[in-house]
């Protein structure tokens, strides 16, 4: 079989694929209940998986509920995104040891390959976006290279939509479109759940070759085809992006940003949970005797104030000048930088958002004619 | 094109070859890679420069040694910097670079470097390297602002630089004692004393943001041209690569399109305050 | 020997001057030279008299009690000495003195006043040459007050 193909497996072999994969030496994760919300962790046997669970989803809102049915796909993105794998919150760039009056550096060993089981379409769009960020520039993330390059990606369609999603604005959703291995549709017949699977690359289809599976029917083709249409209209949100990337920069001094820096926390949540936000600093640890140091990258923000430390002071002083860089940088900087939006409207930033501050609406708020920026005023 | 080094983040190792106390809080580093040459750099370039467990931070280029090392000036300012700063002859420092964009040629051109404090090390390399090729330049002006005579950056050189008389060198400080027969003032008043050719000048501006923003204002009333303004910026950076984000100003990442970078495009967010 | 009116406009900041307002003004001038050291004024003195530097340059200071004297300013070429005579109660707040061999132009300043006044035209012009001269160095002690160097 080759990209593009589809198969259909009964819902239970699954586990077959894990072992598969398991079998060739990868590390698989996938979604999983911890601590009341859907995260990404070790998943070995499907066991695992929230099957039966959802989650409810509004700005600053997230819990878990029991559905009807007993989906194994069945809920939205939680706090967690796949960055935290394939860019680690905290990732040891080398050590150095001292010798003589100079010193060694080592380089830490790659991990395992990892298999990610149910990214979403929006999640999809954010690794090809980070793709982009670490691996298109002049200068490339090598650990990040070797492990999305080893990486086997199963994604996951949506069935259904939450109260927060926006990806239909955003081009980024429903359907997993690029960027698979293997993409699933989890379609509940009457008498036998079962998975359209769709194969979207040579590792995929080898994969495939490896557990039970037999070609679709027209009725099950569909069947997936009405999931994701029934998903794209009942999105939660919406975004116009319409000359977005221009009007951001002429509202910089729009009074808007004075309004959402009074209920602004500068708590950094939507940058640790944005599925792009790439930013991160570096920390020196030595040991007590002054013999062995390390360096740790670890996630920033740019809502703390260190993030633009410069000479004894911040750059970006005013919460309300951090909101405006994190939201002008994810849908207007980023394009010039990158080439593309850095936003997939997974909505994740409005959910985890501890006062409930949404991107959409902020976004549509800055349409309002706001103050123009005064030419010459005074230095 | 991806640089495909083992791994842009690791540095390679360097000694410190000689250290010059420039001021009772700066010194200037010459550095020598333990094996191997170090890598070719343009004037206004920046290396990353780690000490042992403290840390790593930016520091521009100051000079390329007759011994094919690089000069770095540190002032102690944070601990890294006082780190570095407080180096002996013989120790280990780990250098990744040459970073960023360096200053234009401008050969053929009428060439304003101003400068002001601590501003005048990225400068230097430029300054030799238009004096070393002096006939392939116009009229060169060295405007050199600083905060007081005993705090001044490259005394002897500056004098160097004086005596030529295809040069004009002027310095001004903004508080001085009874010894000082020089200037006193703001260094962007010296740019209507100077003589240059507007439409054909190309002005290298280094110094703190405040200081740059009175001396655009200046090189604008004396009717230069904003294409023809360079700067060299200054953000916090930490990877000096584009991947970490904390050097952004407005899109641009001062580590990959500057710290040098033209006036005119980078005007608008220049007056954009918290940028 | 060059007339002071032809003087006057080869200054910078009388350029384009036109003949009578150049007499107008050569009527309160006059041409002085000052020794290095030698002081134009002092503080607390009558501001009756300010200067055009044509060479030279002047150093301007002001004395705290117990302190040397503090430069906060230095003028070169071309440039005005004093801004106090334009403004009731017209007297200097600080002393000018030459730093170098410095020849000037001192124009009454009591004359050029009263011509202001007595042709409004001729008094916007001359307002219209001092003002961005004062402005100027409004901006430039304020640059100056910012200490920007302090933190490297």
């Amino acid at each position: 079989m080759s990209a593009g193909a589809n198969a259909v497996i009964v819902r239970e072999t699954l586990q077959g694929l894990l072992e598969a994969l398991l079998a060739e030496g990868y590390r698989t994760l996938g979604p999983t209940l911890r601590e009341d919300a859907i995260v990404y962790d070790d998943v070995t046997h499907v066991s695992e998986l929230p099957a039966g669970w959802t989650d409810s989803q509004e700005a600053g809102h997230y819990h878990l509920q029991r559905r009807e049915d007993d989906a194994w796909f069945g809920f939205n993105v939680g706090p967690h995104s796949w960055k935290r794998f394939l860019h680690p919150p905290l990732e040891p760039l080398w050590g150095a040891r001292r010798n003589g009056d100079g010193f060694k550096i080592t380089v830490p060993a790659p991990g395992p390959k990892l298999a990610f089981i149910g990214v979403r379409a929006c999640e999809l769009r954010a690794i090809a976006i980070q793709d982009r960020v670490f691996l298109g520039g002049r200068y490339s993330d090598d650990t990040y290279r070797a492990r999305r390059i080893s990486t086997f990606i199963v994604a996951v369609n949506c069935a259904q939509a939450s109260g927060t999603c926006f990806c239909v604005s955003m081009g980024s959703g429903p359907k997993a479109a690029a960027g698979f291995d293997l993409s699933l549709t989890e379609l509940l017949g009457a008498d036998r759940a079962t998975f359209l699977v769709e194969v979207g690359s040579e590792a995929g289809a080898r994969m495939l070759q490896r557990i039970a599976s037999r070609p679709p029917t027209e009725a099950e083709l569909a069947a997936a085809r009405a999931v994701l249409d029934r998903t794209a209209e009942r999105m939660g949100r919406r975004l116009d992006t319409t000359r977005l990337r221009e009007l951001l920069r002429e509202q910089a001094e729009h009074p808007r940003w004075d309004g959402i820096a009074e209920r602004c926390l500068a708590c950094g949540n939507c940058t640790m949970v944005c599925p792009t936000c790439f930013c991160t600093s570096v920390e020196d640890h030595s040991s007590l005797e002054g013999t062995a140091a390390e360096r740790v990258r670890a996630w920033d923000s740019c809502f703390t104030l260190d993030f633009s430390y410069l000479h004894g002071g911040s750059v970006r002083h005013s919460t309300r000048a951090r909101y405006r860089h994190w939201l002008t940088h994810k849908l207007s900087y980023w394009i010039d930088q990158f080439g593309t939006g850095g936003c997939v409207g997974c909505g994740r930033c409005i959910t985890w958002c501890p006062v409930g501050i949404d991107i959409t609406e902020e976004a549509t708020a800055l349409r309002a004619p706001g103050r123009a920026k005064k030419q010459g005023d005074a230095s | 094109m991806a640089v495909s080094r083992q791994n842009a983040l690791v540095p390679a190792l360097y000694r410190v070859g000689e250290v010059y106390r420039e001021l009772p809080d700066t010194v200037t580093l010459r550095l020598v890679p333990e094996s191997g040459r170090r890598p070719p750099c343009a004037p206004g370039q920046f290396n990353m420069l780690y000490a042992f467990g403290v840390g790593e931070i930016a520091i521009s280029i100051s000079g390329e040694a007759a011994d094919e090392g690089f000069l770095h000036t540190v002032r102690e300012v944070g601990a890294v910097s006082t780190a570095l700063a407080r180096l002996a002859v013989g120790a280990s420092v780990g250098v990744r670079g040459p970073y960023g964009t360096g200053w234009p040629a401008a050969q053929g051109a009428d060439v304003i470097f101003v400068a002001g404090g601590l501003g005048l090390a990225p400068l230097r390399p430029a300054i030799r390297r238009v004096l070393a090729e002096r006939r392939h330049y116009g009229r060169v002006a060295i405007l050199f602002g600083t905060r007081h005579p005993a705090e001044m950056l490259y005394r002897q050189e500056l004098e160097q630089w004086r005596r030529r008389l295809d040069v004009d060198v002027s310095v001004t400080v903004d508080h001085a004692d009874t010894l000082w027969h020089g200037n006193v003032g703001v260094v962007p008043a010296l740019i209507p004393r100077a003589t240059f050719d507007p439409n054909n000048s190309v002005a290298l501006v280094c110094g703190p943001e405040v200081m740059m923003r009175f001396t655009v204002s200046a090189l604008r009333e004396a009717g230069v041209p904003d294409e023809r303004v360079y700067l060299s910026m200054e953000r916090n950076m930490k990877c000096a690569t584009g991947l970490c984000g904390h050097c952004q100003f407005g899109p641009e990442f001062i580590c990959m399109t500057g710290p040098v970078m033209r006036f005119d495009r980078i005007a608008s967010l220049f007056s954009t305050r918290e940028a | 020997m060059k007339s002071l009116d032809s003087l006057l406009r080869e200054l910078p900041f009388f350029a384009g001057l036109d003949e009578e307002h150049a007499r107008l003004i050569a009527g309160c001038a006059r041409n002085c030279r000052f020794e290095a050291g030698q002081y134009l004024f002092h503080e607390g003195d009558p501001a009756d008299e300010f200067f055009l530097i044509r060479e030279g340059r002047v150093a301007l200071d002001v004395v705290a009690p117990g302190q040397d004297p503090i430069v906060f300013s230095t003028l070169g070429e071309g440039e005005v000495v004093g801004a106090s005579w334009l403004v009731p109660p017209y007297r200097w707040m600080f002393d000018a003195r030459a730093a170098s061999p410095t020849h000037a132009l001192g124009i009454d300043a009591a004359c050029l006043r009263r011509k202001c006044e007595e042709d409004h035209d001729f008094g916007y012009l001359m307002m219209k040459r001092f003002l961005p001269v004062f402005v100027k160095r409004l901006h430039a002690t304020r640059l100056q007050m910012f200490d920007v160097y302090r933190r490297g």
